[in-house]
């Protein structure tokens, strides 16, 4: 009973962990449609900031706050990211829209850049994080049944950046702007709102995210140059699954996901979970098209 | 249509630029070391090409530039101490690219182009069984320096890395007497792991133990939540760990986390040495075990030597560690048999290479001409809090290879040989 309801739990952690890599993707690509190769190395550019702050707080900071570091990683990644992610949309993306294939080619070659960037400063080895004490342990249920610290901050830090990203995307005046340009361009810009800059500002806001996911990650596995790869494909299928444009569509991907692949992982194993897993995602894109949760707009025809 | 033409052009100078950049960190590398090959020159004049093949980019660089700095510094010691028959030796750097057609042909290239009288390289058993029908194609000498799944033996390469029967099966029966019978084995999901755990279970059948499951992820895994319950259910007394690369550290992070210590369920690894543990985090591991040749703490004069003169070298942060040690002392092996041979011809060369030994940093190693390998010690280690291995277990004397598993009852059955 309590392996069951550890399965369950961890079905649960591992679809939030994919919907944190995954929601920033799910503004760039869902939203903007720009399909951008180097999401994953935003996430590693987040994961290297925990690490570097790590390396600050442990020279610089009196010992009795190091574990703060943690917390101060997090606003730190999401700043380095969406300002990477701005200068990218600056640079490169902003003459890229409406044509996803070349801007696929163009962040791929921006995330090959990125990685051996990342490799060059700080070698090919991984690095390792450390968790703050406060992380360490967990709720211990039963024998059995121990809920990690971590993977209980992870899922609230992801629930957190839902609600952050629902309140700008639907209650603030940049993110109604923002839905506006998204949908109808044109009719947007007539009416005064300035598309390119919000251009610039979602695709930084979902780096931003990436960012935040690399801190998460740096928690639970590696942090090499690597890194964003191992993620990159999981989160494309999160929003492709979930259907584009709609973020309760990601939430309801990463959910299925990861339940499934847990479950299945249990029963069989690692490899034959994920091939069933991806044949399921095909059947269902057959069947289902536009994914779980469809917009219902014309604009986006 | 000028904005159109903008976009491409910009487009274009990303993709150039992306090309640039890789291709110019990956040449850099290439010519550390190793300048301008000038075979014709080499070979008449006062100086002995020698090769030195890794990957030098790629995902095993991570593994591999460790091996290729320690196998130039003995090229550099042996100069340093006039070289070889009075001549110097050259070395030349070839990346192998973490791909295993690459080092096919690379190591085809050294062989007939550059025409060196030695390759120092390779690490997964991919590339090395690419390059093995090149070099005896091409009766050129391969000296290999990891520890690998055994059944193979080739008169062109010489293993300087432990055989099966030189890590994997004394490891398993000190867990079998020491730790317990019930054991996990979790390994990725390509040839090394699975092979292994072929010969363990042989093994751990034919000596009374059991194997409560058996667990392959795909290479960069990184979830391990699902494995660690079933470790929960199965309740093994060991864990005996083959995982390659970084699936490690989120392995080893994720299980402390579920609350399982070293002295709950100690984990066994065979491919986590000093290297891997900086990356992984030394306080993960601390009470879990490695089998392994050779440790940093290995006591011996020819190890503090060595340690030394690699830290002063390549940075005092940096470790040494099995792979390392054998990329070292191969090179000594191969200079002992020219010494010997009084010749750098590669027959001359194998023919003497037969009964040389060499005091390596782990101790006495001796060339076995039957199987290819050379005499190891084994040593079961106990990882501490600083990252280095204190040694729990050792094999008295260096153990003879057995890559067939011939001296076992048990190996037929594993290595299709009668």
């Amino acid at each position: 009973m309590s392996l069951l309801l550890l399965q369950l739990f961890n079905g649960i952690s591992v679809s939030s962990i994919l919907l944190l890599v995954a929601l920033g993707l799910a503004i760039t690509f869902g939203l903007m449609n720009i399909i951008n190769m180097a999401h994953g190395e935003l996430i590693m550019i987040g994961a290297y900031t925990a690490y570097m702050t790590q390396q600050f707080f442990q020279k610089y900071v009196p010992e009795a706050y190091f574990d703060a570091y943690f917390l101060a990683s997090i606003p730190l990644a999401f700043a380095l990211a969406f300002g990477i992610g701005w200068l990218l949309e600056t640079l490169l993306v902003r003459h890229l829209y409406k044509r996803p294939l070349d801007s696929l080619i163009a962040t791929w070659g921006v995330s090959l850049i990125l990685q051996q960037l990342a490799r060059t400063i700080f070698g090919a080895p991984n690095k390792a994080v450390k968790a703050p004490s406060w992380l360490e342990g967990g709720i211990t249920l039963t024998n059995e049944l121990i809920l990690p610290y971590k993977r209980l901050f992870i899922i609230g830090l992801v629930a957190l950046c839902l609600v952050v990203i629902y309140l700008y995307l639907y209650r603030s005046r940049g993110g109604r702007n923002m839905r506006a340009a998204m949908q109808n361009r044109q009719m947007a810009a007539c009416l005064g709102v300035s598309t390119r800059r919000l251009d610039a500002q979602a695709f930084a806001f979902g780096s931003g995210i990436a960012g935040i996911a690399g801190c998460a990650i740096a928690l639970l596995g590696p942090i090499g140059p690597a890194l964003g790869t191992y993620y990159i494909v999981d989160a494309f299928m999160v929003v492709v699954l979930g259907g584009i444009g709609k973020l309760v569509g990601s939430l309801f991907g990463a959910l299925s996901i990861g339940v499934l692949n847990t479950a299945f992982e249990y029963a069989t194993s690692a490899t034959v979970a994920k091939v069933i897993v991806f044949t399921l995602i095909i059947a269902f894109l057959q069947w289902k098209p536009s994914g779980l949760v469809s917009v219902r707009s014309r604009s986006l025809d | 249509m000028t904005k159109k033409r903008k976009n491409l052009f910009s487009a274009l100078a990303v993709t150039l630029a992306a090309a640039v950049t890789i291709a110019g960190c990956g040449s850099s590398e290439q010519t550390e070391g190793g300048s301008s090959p000038a075979p014709s020159a080499a070979a008449s004049g006062g100086e002995i090409p020698v090769g030195v093949l890794h990957s030098l980019t790629g995902t095993m660089s991570i593994s591999e530039v460790s091996v290729k700095d320690a196998t130039m510094m003995a090229i550099e010691e042996i100069n340093a101490a006039g070289g070889l028959l009075g001549k110097k030796l050259k070395p030349v750097v070839e990346d192998g690219a973490s791909d295993p057609q690459v080092f096919a042909e690379k190591i085809k290239k050294l062989i007939q182009k550059d025409q060196v009288a030695v390759t120092f390289g390779g690490w997964t058993s991919a590339s090395r069984k690419a390059m093995l029908p090149v070099v005896e194609q091409n009766k050129g000498l391969l000296f290999y320096p990891v520890q690998y799944e055994g059944l193979e033996t080739s008169p062109n390469i010489v293993y300087t890395g432990a055989t099966t029967n030189q890590q994997i099966i004394p490891a398993v029966t000190w867990l079998l007497q020491n730790k317990g019978k019930k054991m996990f084995l979790l390994g990725s999901d390509y040839v090394f792991p699975r092979t292994a755990n072929k010969i363990i279970k042989a093994q751990l059948k034919a000596e009374g133990g059991e194997t409560v499951a058996e667990e392959y992820t795909p290479l960069g895994h990184t979830d391990y939540s699902t494995i660690i319950s079933k470790i929960k259910s199965a309740k093994p007394d060991v864990i005996f760990n083959t995982l390659n690369g970084d699936s490690n550290v989120a392995f080893f992070k994720q299980l402390k986390d579920a609350g399982i210590t070293a002295k709950d369920i100690p984990v066994l690894s065979v491919s986590v040495a000093e290297e891997e543990i900086r990356g992984i985090g030394a306080d993960l591991l601390a009470g879990h075990y490695a089998s392994w040749n050779y440790y940093q703490t290995v006591d011996t004069p020819e190890n503090k030597t060595f340690v030394e003169a690699y830290k002063a070298k390549y940075g005092k942060d940096r470790v040494t560690a099995d792979p390392i040690e054998a990329g070292y002392f191969g090179v000594y092996l191969w200079a002992e048999a020219v010494k010997k041979a009084g010749s750098f011809e590669v027959e001359q060369v194998k023919a003497a290479l037969k009964d040389v030994s060499v005091k390596a940093p782990e101790g006495e190693v001796k060339f076995d001409a039957e199987t290819q390998h050379v005499y190891k010690k084994v040593l079961i280690g106990e990882v501490q809090p600083d990252g280095m291995f204190q040694t729990v277990w050792s094999t008295p004397e260096a153990v003879k290879p057995d890559p067939w598993l011939k001296t076992y009852p048990w190996g037929a059955e594993v290595s299709g040989q009668k």
